[in-house]
């Protein structure tokens, strides 16, 4: 089975949007989003069971983007396609759909697997966008995810408890961060990654220039004030500072 | 009609929080439409008259019985299009945030997600979105029509205003692709395990327990404070605590007085279920987790040194 896997690159520590461009500030260190670490131990997974495929990394990001791309090789993926062009900075979920669904086309995998959100966004919308693009079924918040006879089947949890859902392939699986503990990259993973296939695409390459946002951001404003509260580090007496703290507000 | 509101509905009950979008939807003064999506749902319409919309749209079909997104973004785009209807609402769901998403696609057009309010700003429609953990609100628009948005759940409460909608039948044609996705067993509702929504005090463990055999420690100290145990969707989906004590989006809503997460990270999704808890306590071994933000009282600490100290200074107390 062929299996792409969507992940992005998430600036890496504190986050802020920058005041004047509005847009997140990306200048940092990146890191690969954890929540599509999942996606990628799933795509490994799958394709282990199924005793053999490919597995390709499809993202849409900056040119440094690569390094969390890495990562995922490290794990075993086996090569990434970028999705990189100033075209895109800023690109809202209308416009990162489209450009990935033209990415994803090319590569015709029989599963599209996503994370769970990105944890920059928190959107945790992305997948049903690109499955809309590519015309294929979606189904998200995927707890587990089994293979055979070529049909999926999804175990997902809701609102109301948990559903199981059964689609052909090719589908679009979004995973949850409980789906599975993703792999270290071994040493080995980690050298080897740096000879596999990394390839860095334009918006032009895949016939899909003048990327247009449908949203915009007005203004940032500060959260509305909140309580008091504090924060200590455990030196061995955080266990009292929290029996005196509720026994000031008479909670014991 | 100027606004839309998909209503969704479980069983054969309109969903709280998307009575609460339609009303808040109806306070903005527009016309405002529902639609309800799904099989013998034509009941449903004559309810949300009451809660503000004038015209009810119905789409009503066996091949849309599953709760499944596709076959109801072809009922909307279709619909959308059709009426040229500017705004489309959404109240945030597993279900909800897929439709808006595909129909978003569909349409091409913009959607805003998390928002916890919508205003009219010189004639604008102006959202309210809490970014980058709740540590930034920032104001969203859209740049084009239809505008699509996705409300935090719990933004709004309904309020009955005792109308009545018109009420109008849609036609069902859906798309091959949206077939596809099939359900083979829908979620029943479990009757089993504690009821954790009436506790005053509830202790929560997550992931950073390490194991299911760690929750021990979590149910000790709810003993000892007379309280109920709470779970994050991480555990549950592993099998480690059952789905009835789950808290947040896709659990229960809590207020407790109390609130003691252990080993909790604070997701946003697991924060809508409790962010109104009287006194939240957070015991978290990362420095920089996101629980501390909105924790009245945060320990920086391993779980597995400060919870079992804690019960045993709460048990000496009481006695
Ligand atoms: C549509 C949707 C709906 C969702 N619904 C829900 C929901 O209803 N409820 C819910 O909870 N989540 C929900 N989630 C999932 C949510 O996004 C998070 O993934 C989840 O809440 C994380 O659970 P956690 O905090 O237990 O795990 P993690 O995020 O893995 O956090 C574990 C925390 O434990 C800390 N830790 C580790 N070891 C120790 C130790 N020894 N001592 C102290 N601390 C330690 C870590 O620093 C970390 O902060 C939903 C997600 C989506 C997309
Ligand atoms: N720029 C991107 N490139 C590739 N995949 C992405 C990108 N942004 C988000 N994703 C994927 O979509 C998922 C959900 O993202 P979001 O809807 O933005 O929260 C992530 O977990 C990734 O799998």
């Amino acid at each position: 089975m062929k299996i792409a896997v969507c992940v992005k690159q998430v600036p890496e520590g504190s986050r802020r949007i920058d005041p004047e461009t509005k847009r997140l500030d990306r200048s940092g260190e990146g890191t690969l989003n954890p929540f599509d670490a999942n996606a990628v131990e799933e795509a490994l997974r799958l394709k282990d069971a199924g005793g053999e495929g490919e597995v390709v990394l499809v993202s849409m990001g900056p040119p440094k983007a690569q390094d969390a791309l890495r990562k995922a090789l490290a794990m075993g993926a086996d090569r990434a396609v970028l999705v990189s062009d100033d075209g895109a900075a800023g690109a809202d979920l209308v416009a990162t759909s489209s450009a990935l669904a033209k990415a994803l086309e090319r590569e015709g995998a029989d599963l599209i697997l996503f994370g769970q959100q990105a944890n920059d966004s928190d959107g945790a919308v992305l997948w049903a966008a690109v499955a809309d693009r590519l015309r294929l079924p979606v189904v998200s918040q995927a707890a587990e995810v089994t293979h055979a006879d070529g049909k999926l089947t999804v175990k997902r949890q809701t609102e109301f408890g948990y559903d199981v859902i059964e689609a052909p392939t090719p589908a679009v699986i979004a995973v949850s961060d409980a789906i599975n503990e993703p792999r270290y990259p071994s040493l080995k993973g980690i050298m080897g990654a740096k000879s596999k296939p990394q390839e860095t695409v334009s918006l032009a390459d895949l016939g899909a220039d003048g990327l247009e946002s449908r949203t915009e951001i007005y203004a940032l404003n500060d959260p509305p004030a909140r309580g008091d509260s504090m924060k200590v580090e455990d030196d061995g007496n955080a266990a009292q500072a929290v029996v005196d703290f509720l026994a000031e507000k008479r909670l014991v | 009609m100027s606004t839309l509101v998909f209503l969704e509905h479980h069983g054969d009950e309109l969903l709280k929080s998307s009575l609460g979008v339609l009303s808040k939807a109806a306070s903005l003064g527009d016309d405002v439409a529902g639609v309800v999506i799904g099989l013998n749902v034509r009941g449903l319409a004559d309810e949300a008259g009451k809660y503000g919309a004038a015209k009810v749209y119905v789409a009503d079909d066996a091949q849309l019985e599953a709760p499944l997104p596709q076959p109801r973004v072809d009922v909307l785009a279709q619909l959308v299009r059709d009426q040229s209807i500017p705004t489309v609402l959404f109240a945030n769901s597993v279900l909800s945030a897929d439709v808006a998403a595909g129909l978003a696609a569909r349409l091409d057009a913009g959607l805003n997600w998390d928002l916890v309010d919508i205003v009219q700003e010189d004639g604008k429609l102006v959202g309210k979105r809490p970014a980058l953990q709740d540590t930034v609100y920032v104001d969203v628009g859209w740049t084009s029509e239809p505008r699509l948005a996705l409300f935090r759940s719990g933004s709004f409460d309904p309020s009955e205003t005792g109308g009545s909608a018109e009420v109008e039948d849609l036609q069902v044609s859906l798309e091959a692709f949206s077939t596809g996705a099939r359900m083979v067993d829908q979620a029943h509702e479990e009757s089993s395990g504690p009821s954790i929504e009436d506790a005053e005090v509830i202790v929560a463990g997550g992931r950073g327990l390490g194991g299911p055999e760690n929750f021990t420690l979590v149910e000790e100290l709810a003993k000892a404070l007379g309280g109920a145990v709470g779970a994050t969707r991480a555990v549950v989906d592993a099998g480690w605590y059952p789905y009835s004590t789950q808290v947040g989006q896709t659990g229960k809503t809590v207020a407790p007085k109390l609130y003691i997460a252990c080993g909790i990270s604070g997701a946003i999704q697991h924060k809508v279920g409790m962010q109104s808890s009287g006194v939240i306590v957070a015991i978290n071994k990362d420095p920089n987790a996101p629980i501390f933000e909105f924790a009245d009282l945060g320990v920086v600490g391993d779980v597995h040194n400060v919870v079992p100290k804690l019960t045993e200074l709460v048990k000496a107390r009481k006695s």
